[in-house]
């Protein structure tokens, strides 16, 4: 589509029938940052059957307009009905940006809806923010421009991508960068019940015949305070113990390195990098992980990280609060131990901590 | 059953293995890391040769890059695939994906007939997973994505589809657009003999005149997304290494750290 009179912010509120995503509500703190920065109205578009309630738990983290589209062929998600309802609905209401969680959901509607609309889509974007533009070739500047900011070839570079021309503005956005709005259920805000036509080949084409959610051996790495990551220093599944038990102590989860996913030491639900999970804990305890940046990536946001390496020069040291040189499988117990008895003393002395935000930030090299 | 024709797209991407660096002028110098086939395009392309092992089938690998891309489609062909283009032009350089897809999408249909198209995931140097489910739109057929297995049946495709915690079963009609996930089946490497058969074989290389796509529909021109900037980047924090000597020491000393600094890892456990 070509510019015209586009408007307003727009989310995909993706849900499973149950609740709605956490990567929606993310969506919605990002999305409400932009509408205030470009002075717009921020909206989400809800689709499913029998999920109005969820509508005004979307206004309550920060929708000011809510498109609900409600049939039965639309309970579940697939690509082309979905992809269908949305491109009608933003051919007709002509919404400025489009954002989308970067989840399976995102990335499979997302670009079947700019290639139908002829406009352009950034990927896993880590970060947005609006801003002037100008075309060197032509010479013209474009105010108010969506800066689509994304980590490029494996996280080596940040590339900052725009779509001057076009409209909508399109991307998806990785999971698990934002932070969570605050929920205001007093908000005000409008339902817009969509009718909606469907055709029959777009009902016809994929038929689900089942959906299975395994929860056994999932990490939950998203929700965890405290995250003790295993790599390849840690040398096979039975070093892995040793990961374990420091996150039992600690009640947190077990995260990992692709190097010991990829060895086979344990699932691919703990990876946590690039091509893993974001996560956002306190803290994370990186345990004979070298700290390639495709992995610092999805724990930069981790409040305080502490590294354990026998390698003084190992790269996790420069993105780390705290650093240990040393044997993990020295460390390790020792650590375990202490904080076993630190935690028996500590159940007749409660007190609340609040820990600083010490986020990385990323620093560019000219 | 006839056998089913079946496209795989495989993109040649730099060694993902290999550090990319960048050169003065800030863009990115992609000519010292050795160029690989994408890895998720290989599990495609193994995808593809079993159902050519089971029902009997032309598997025909499609590629998208400079003329060095020739050695990913030779690298296909002596794996087994049994024909290989190539889209080469210098007109197409700087496309996002919704001109790569749409180049793609052009030469596909100037293939002709295909019941599925398989392609990776995402690509290791781009890391969209944009353009499979783009050229589907293209084309008007179903995608289905992060496919980890799948089979064909009675002119269906029976898929699972990965999903967060856990999966879908899907099926669609042919012809159908896949994108392939790690599939836990290793990609066979190229034999002897498949050397020697591949070496034989013609690449077909074709320009945008040969698959009637326009200039303006491609490359920089043809495309909505820009590049503002791009840089390298590095992640750091103020770091504080504790030291002592006997490993008792030199975890008291972190735990003493972290209490003068308020942290107390026991309490924001609870
Ligand atoms: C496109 C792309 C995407 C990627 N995505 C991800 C991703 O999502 N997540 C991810 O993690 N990686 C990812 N990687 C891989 C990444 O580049 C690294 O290869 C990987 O993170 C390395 O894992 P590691 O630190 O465990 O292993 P290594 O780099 O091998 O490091 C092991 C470390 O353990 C230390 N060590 C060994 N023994 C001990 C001991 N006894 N005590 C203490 N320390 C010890 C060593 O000194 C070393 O520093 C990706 C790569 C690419 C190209
Ligand atoms: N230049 C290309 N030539 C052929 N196939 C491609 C090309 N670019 C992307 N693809 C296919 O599309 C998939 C997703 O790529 P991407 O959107 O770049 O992550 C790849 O795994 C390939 O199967």
């Amino acid at each position: 589509m070509s510019k015209g009179d586009f408007s307003g912010v727009w989310i995909y509120a993706g849900h499973d029938g149950s609740k709605i995503d956490r990567a929606t509500l993310e969506l919605l703190g990002v999305g409400r940052k932009i509408a205030e920065k470009i002075g717009a109205e921020l909206s989400a578009v809800l689709i499913g059957c029998g999920i109005k309630h969820f509508a005004y738990e979307l206004i309550s983290y920060g929708a000011d307009k809510v498109y609900l589209v409600e049939h039965e062929e639309l309970k579940y998600y697939t690509t082309l009905p979905y992809a269908k309802v949305l491109t009608d609905l933003i051919a007709g209401e002509k919404p400025e940006i489009v954002l989308f969680a970067a989840n399976t959901t995102g990335r499979d509607l997302a670009p079947r809806i700019a290639a139908r609309l002829k406009t352009g889509l950034t990927a896993d974007c880590t970060d947005l923010d609006v801003g002037d533009y100008e075309d060197k070739a032509s010479g013209k500047l474009y105010k108010n421009i969506l800066y689509q900011i994304r980590p490029a070839f494996g996280g080596d570079v940040i590339a900052t991508i725009v779509t001057p021309e076009r409209r909508p503005q399109m991307a998806t956005v990785r999971p698990g960068i934002f932070e969570l709005p605050k929920k205001n259920p007093g908000r005000d805000g409008e339902i817009i019940q969509c009718r909606i036509e469907l055709g029959k080949n777009e009902e016809q084409a994929v038929e689900i015949l089942k959906i299975v959610k395994e929860e056994r051996g999932e990490a939950n790495l998203k929700d965890a305070k405290i995250i003790v990551g295993g790599g390849r220093g840690v040398g096979g599944p039975e070093g892995f113990k040793l990961i374990r038990e420091l996150a039992k102590v600690l009640s947190g989860q077990v995260g990992a390195s692709r190097a010991a996913v990829d060895a086979g030491w344990i699932s691919y639900s703990h990876q946590i990098g690039l091509t893993g999970q974001t996560v956002r804990p306190d803290i994370y305890i990186a345990c004979g992980i070298s700290g390639a940046v495709q992995h610092v990536i999805g724990v930069k946001n981790a409040k305080i990280i502490i590294a354990i390496n026998k390698d003084p020069h190992a790269p996790i040291f420069d993105f780390a609060d705290y650093g240990i040189v040393g044997d993990l499988f020295e460390i390790l117990p020792v650590l375990i131990e202490k904080l076993k008895n630190i935690k028996a003393k500590h159940k007749t002395l409660r007190k609340m901590v609040n820990v600083q935000f010490r986020g990385l930030t990323w620093k560019t090299i000219k | 059953m006839p056998p089913v024709n079946i496209i795989v797209l495989i993109k040649q991407v730099p060694d993902p293995k290999a550090h990319v660096s960048i050169k003065e002028d800030g863009t990115l110098d992609r000519e010292r890391a050795k160029a690989v086939i994408n890895p998720y395009d290989r599990y495609a392309i193994e995808a593809a040769l079993k159902v050519k092992e089971k029902l009997g089938a032309k598997v025909i690998a499609l590629s998208m890059g400079p003329p060095k891309a020739e050695d990913a489609l030779r690298e296909a062909l002596a794996m087994g695939v049994d024909e290989a283009i190539l889209l080469s032009d210098r007109r197409l350089a700087g496309s996002d994906t919704l001109a790569t897809s749409y180049a793609l999408s052009r030469a596909i249909r100037k293939i002709g007939h295909y019941d599925l198209i398989l392609c990776g995931m995402e690509t290791v140097d781009g890391n969209t997973g944009q353009v499979g489910p783009e050229i589907a739109e293209h084309l008007g057929i179903p995608q289905i994505t992060y496919v980890e297995n799948f089979e064909i049946r009675d002119g269906f495709v029976r898929a699972k589809r990965l999903i967060e915690g856990g999966y879908e079963i899907l099926r669609s009609k042919l012809p159908v657009l896949l994108t392939i996930t790690n599939t836990g089946e290793e990609p066979r490497c190229a034999t002897f003999l498949g050397v020697v058969k591949a070496v034989k074989k013609d690449i077909v290389v074709c320009s945008i005149d040969d698959i009637g796509v326009e200039e303006d529909s491609v490359g920089l021109k043809g495309s909505p997304t820009k590049v503002k900037k791009i840089e390298r980047a590095v992640l750091c924090r103020s770091k504080y290494i504790v030291k002592g000597g006997s490993v008792e020491e030199i975890v008291d000393n972190l735990l003493k750290k972290l209490e003068e600094d308020g942290i107390d890892l026991v309490m924001m456990s609870e």
